[in-house]
């Protein structure tokens, strides 16, 4: 399968990244070099086959829905890049009109 | 001797017995720490005063009431995955190169329960992708049987302090290879757990339908002996599993291996095998046999697709996990940003190392519209049939025996550019967790540069005693674990 620039391009919008124009030449060959690999998969027939989305077939966990104490504020906002009173602080997201 | 020089089990009897206290052990630690760590570099955070603290808590308190716990102020080192309250949790990557959990792993909770002491967060590949350390954002780690070798990767720095004795036991985390790998390259023991056998909680996910944390320690009895105080079920990992925790050491009474029927995969065996390491196999092989261990052959026919099953899951759940860091509730924030898009992106521009970003970029597409079915689907299906060859395999035989690598440490800076070649050094270890079963590397030999060999061997589900049954046996029977690095 071969990447050119713009797939890299789309791909990095997709997952929030930025990429410079010296990336995008190198991540373009290195995921076409990998895909090529992965490419080999297609020797196998999986038209019958289940894929395994758990391996230890575990299906869904559930538990009650209780209180249960939870981190106090100041300890779970003790990380924040930036903020204010009780809250992250972001940059705004609503334009003026 | 010195106090570092013991194994986990044999510390725990002087510190039991009452012949060292917590601190001393500290001290001997901290001593030997500043001989090899210069040199080593298997640390992200050293925990020297924190550690003295505990050591000083705990023998205040058995001052009081002589009653020790299994790990009681044994000095353990813990991946830089693993949380751990109020110490700093990196991930050797710049994103949470401040961030200091608000909370511990459960495993760390477990730890702490019977009184361990942490020495230290160690080394890895940024964010455990990678085979080397050499992704870390702190710079790699060194082999310490040979400074200009990687120890391995992704648990390299827990695999290299074993090693070099600058703890006596060390937690790892296994997604594709990570604790085997580098316990292989370093000439240690290290064990991954069957999926679900070990809380993931508190475990910074890579991928999350593959990661397992496990023991990396000089021996097989210390890999038992500390599996059996991390293992066990956990309300806040759904996925880990609610079976009684066996007594692992229990498993190590037998000392022969009678009636254990051992698989060796011909697939495992082929081009690209060292052959140094393909003849300390073979040798092992022989040592199984005459443990009376009934050897024959065995296919695992899949094997040539494990690494391209890998690496199409493994990054697409990675693309989903790290989707987390965005800069806005903790971690790297990129300054100067014009708006909440623009934060994302500088963010996790500046914020991710190149390899990181492109296990993102792969998953992204393997995910995306369009190439979904082609890629995430197929690799899943493709999956179930690695899965269906251990199933077959393990109708015949018990265990599995493997080569851990195909070639011995490699030389810093020998795979870097090349993330495939890096990729397919993982090649015999990386089915093992498509299919979730537990495995262990142990030294088998060393190559004529000096450089230890790792002997896989692979369980059914939720048979570790196996496992550590049969590398016990054969570890009794050699010497190699005996064999010491001189770091220089």
């Amino acid at each position: 399968m071969e990447i050119t620039q713009q797939d890299v391009e789309k791909v990095a919008q997709l997952a929030r990244l930025a990429v410079t124009t010296s990336e995008k030449g190198a991540f373009a060959k290195q995921l076409s070099q990998i895909l090529t690999h992965v490419d080999r998969l297609n020797q196998y027939d999986t038209t019958e086959v289940e894929p395994t989305t758990t391996v230890m077939g575990q299906v869904n966990v559930f538990r009650d829905d209780v209180i249960r104490p939870s981190l106090p504020s100041d300890k779970a906002l003790a990380n924040a890049p930036e903020r204010e009173a009780d809250g992250f602080v972001v940059p705004k997201i609503l334009e003026e009109r | 001797m010195s106090l570092h020089n013991l194994t986990l089990i044999g510390l725990q009897q002087k510190f039991t017995a009452g012949e060292a206290t917590a601190m001393e052990i500290v001290r001997a630690y901290s001593l030997r720490i500043g001989q090899v760590e210069p040199k080593v570099r298997a640390f992200v955070t050293q925990a020297r005063e924190a550690a003295c603290e505990q050591a000083e808590v705990l023998d205040r308190k058995l001052k009081r009431w002589r009653r020790t716990m299994p790990l009681s102020g044994m000095p353990l080192a813990v991946k830089d995955n693993i949380c751990t309250d109020g110490v700093p949790t990196t991930c050797s990557s710049r994103m949470l190169q401040n961030f200091v959990p608000p909370y511990d792993a459960s495993v760390i909770g477990k730890l702490r329960a019977q009184d361990y002491i942490l020495l230290g967060k160690t080394n890895l590949d940024e964010f455990a992708m990678g085979s080397s350390t050499e992704n870390s954002a702190f710079g790699p780690s060194r082999n310490p049987w040979n400074l200009r070798c990687v120890p391995g990767g992704s648990s390299g720095g827990s695999a290299a302090a074993v090693a070099a004795e600058e703890c006596v036991a060390a937690l790892g985390s296994d997604t594709g290879g990570s604790i085997r790998q580098p316990a292989a390259f370093c000439g240690v023991v290290g064990l991954k757990p069957t999926y679900g056998r070990v809380s993931r909680y508190g475990l910074v996910a890579f991928a999350s339908s593959l990661d397992q944390i496990g023991p990396i320690t000089r021996n097989v009895s210390d890999a038992a002996f500390l599996l059996g105080a991390i293992a066990g079920h956990d309300p806040l990992d759904s996925t880990s599993i609610d079976r009684p925790v066996p007594d692992y050491m229990k498993a190590l009474q037998k000392k022969d291996l009678k009636r254990l029927r051992v698989g060796v995969p011909v697939e495992f065996f082929t081009e690209g095998l060292d052959p140094e390491v393909d003849h300390a196999i073979r040798s092992a092989i022989e040592e199984l046999r005459h443990l009376g261990a009934e050897v024959k052959e065995i296919r695992l026919p899949r094997t040539d697709a494990a690494v391209a099953v890998y690496y199409v899951i493994a990054t697409a759940e990675a693309s989903s996990n790290l989707a987390r860091f965005d800069g806005v509730k903790f971690g790297f924030r990129a300054k100067e940003t014009k708006d909440l898009l623009d934060l994302y992106i500088k963010t996790r521009q500046e914020g991710f190392g190149p390899e990181v970003k492109r296990r993102i970029m792969l998953g992204t597409y393997v995910l995306s519209a369009g190439y979904y079915d082609a890629y995430y689907g197929k690799a899943q299906a493709v999956r179930t049939l690695v899965c269906q060859d251990f199933e077959a395999a393990f109708k015949e035989v018990d265990v599995i025996v493997t080569p851990t690598t195909p070639t011995p440490a490699f030389k810093l800076g020998e795979k870097s550019e090349d993330p495939l070649q890096m990729y397919l050094s993982d090649i015999f270890t990386i089915s093992v967790n498509l299919a979730g079963l537990p495995a262990i590397s142990l030294p088998c030999g060393f190559s004529k540069a000096g450089l230890p060999i790792g002997l896989q061997l692979i369980g059914r589900a939720f048979e570790e005693e196996t496992v550590l049954r049969a590398a016990h046996a054969y570890e009794q029977s050699t010497q190699w674990h005996q064999k010491k690095p001189m770091i220089r």
